[in-house]
């Protein structure tokens, strides 16, 4: 792989993980892996961001949380879950402050396996998130382009 | 007074990758007053301790915390070992603790990126993570996971490390050394970071024991407190001396951990040459009946876990004290006073490990 036509920005958010994934994540970031290379840039701003990179299980304090980060985000948006938390909760599912993955709350686009997730598996579950995504935007794209010709 | 103005801190926020939320109660630039609130990774693992059964729940005990996972799976393992009267094989002992060391090793340098990333250097965060993936590559060899290694398991360890990969751990340490020689000089001497860290955050011995505060935390404001001299595991077999710095400031915390890390290069190598032959588990058989503390030292201080057992494979009661919840007090009356600038560099002084606190 040598370019990617978009660098997308990421926004991870922390749900109830055990930091395992986090780590990942951020191990992403640096020399090993470095996918900033390709532009991929960790941002703080959910506005900024075009992928919510969710790690962890949700609960009912986060679960506002969550739901504020998405709907800040502009569209096209991509969800991917990453670590088994994220996907149904994993080792936590049984807890009773453990609502489930985070596909209760958000339409999950990518699920990233593992516990913790590897640094590879992430980093191509961004990948084919960033498929997702410009298809995502074809299809808005589509959409603008008919509702512009209704109206003429 | 001038105008009183609340700032919410998180829980989503760019400096620390977990969720804490903090409301500092802004005087124009300083801190007056910084209130808590927690409970956004709450997942409620003490209770869990009913649903899985004592051997399953060495698994749960490694995924409190992924950073120092293996002393959790530690911790808990000694303290059933200990109900149980299971005397564990001393091969396994010492590699307990040299990767328990390893572990530590490993948050260290991550804490050293996160503090840089902090104050804004970016190139030294980047060099922190990138040593810090050698370490990552030993647990991978010795046990097969770079975070989570599921390797604790009550009678001893599930995986043993040959002679190869022993060798291969000894000349690592050598590079790293190096690495890490050349990295904290940066930490220690360089006049920015210095800018950012020398006199900032001061805490008392005093107000250290009154607080309660544990670890680096405790040692870098000359208290002597380090639960590896109880010699659980192989640490009575090794020498060291706890480190302990006295001024108390962000400064004196960086040195601590930083002269922590060679103390545990030089723990490793001690543990690798000491390491005897024999078998790395013993069978457990029946079930726990009574209850027991133990005390362990992570990266991040002491922490104690607590199991009660009553005869059945399910525990009656599993208590965990993480290091963070213990410096929490002592990181809100560092707080008062200082520039809101410098509420990143604070809050990353105690190295903070939301996930541990709130399980």
């Amino acid at each position: 792989m040598n370019f990617i036509k978009k660098s997308p920005w990421i926004l991870h958010y922390d749900g109830s993980s055990c930091n395992g994934c986090d780590i990942e994540v951020l191990a992403c970031l640096t020399p090993l892996y470095d996918v900033e290379r390709f532009g991929v840039i960790n941002t703080g701003n959910p506005k900024h961001a075009d992928i919510l990179l969710i790690t962890g299980s949700v609960n009912e304090q986060n679960i506002p949380v969550v739901k504020q980060l998405y709907e800040q985000m502009a569209e096209p948006r991509v969800v991917v879950a990453v670590g088994i938390c994220a996907a149904t909760g994993g080792i936590f599912s049984e807890c009773y402050n453990v609502v489930g993955g985070a596909d209760k709350v958000l339409p999950v686009d990518v699920y990233v396996p593992g516990c913790a997730a590897r640094p590879e598996a992430v980093i191509d579950g961004v990948m084919r998130a960033l498929a997702i995504l410009e298809e995502k935007q074809k299809t808005a794209r589509c959409k603008k382009g008919t509702q512009e010709g209704a109206g003429v | 007074m001038g105008n009183r103005t609340i700032i919410p801190f998180g829980p989503q926020h760019p400096v620390l990758p977990e969720p804490i939320h903090l409301d500092l109660v802004l005087d124009d630039e300083t801190v007056v007053e910084a209130i808590p609130s927690i409970g956004y990774i709450h997942r409620g693992l003490e209770k869990l301790v009913e649903k899985k059964d004592y051997l399953q729940y060495t698994y749960v005990a490694e995924r409190i915390c992924g950073i120092c996972s293996f002393m959790h799976g530690m911790g808990y393992c000694m303290s059933v070992e200990s109900i149980m009267g299971v005397e564990i094989p001393e091969r396994a002992a010492f590699l307990r603790t040299m990767w328990a060391e390893l572990s530590r090793l490993q948050s260290h340098f991550l804490w050293m990126g996160l503090l840089a990333d902090a104050f804004g250097f970016e190139s030294l965060f980047m060099h922190a993570w990138r040593v810090r993936e050698r370490i990552l590559d030993i647990f991978e060899q010795t046990t097969g996971g770079r975070v989570i290694f599921s390797v604790c398991d009550i009678g001893g360890v599930r995986k043993d490390a040959n002679a190869q990969a022993l060798d291969k751990i000894l000349s690592v340490m050598d590079t790293l050394e190096a690495e890490t020689k050349e990295l904290t000089q940066v930490f220690l001497n360089d006049s920015s970071v210095k800018h950012r860290t020398c006199g900032l955050g001061m805490l008392s011995g005093q107000d250290a024991i009154a607080l309660g505060a544990v670890g680096p935390m405790a040692r870098a404001s000359g208290v002597d407190l380090d639960m590896r001299k109880l010699g659980y595991a192989a640490y009575g077999k090794l020498s060291f001396e706890p480190v302990v710095e006295t001024a108390g400031d962000c400064y004196a915390r960086t040195a601590v951990r930083i002269r922590e890390i060679f103390q545990s290069i030089d723990l490793i190598r001690q543990c690798v040459r000491l390491m005897p032959e024999g078998d790395v588990i013993v069978k457990v058989k029946g079930n726990p009946d009574g209850e027991y503390f133990t005390r362990l030292e992570q990266p991040r201080g002491e922490v104690i876990y607590y199991s009660k057992a009553n005869g059945t494979k399910f525990l009656d009661r599993v208590r965990v004290r993480t290091p963070t919840f213990a410096n929490i007090p002592a990181l809100l009356e560092t707080l008062k006073g200082c520039t809101l600038a410098d509420v990143p560099v604070l809050i990353l002084t105690i190295d903070p490990c939301i996930s541990c606190t709130e399980r």
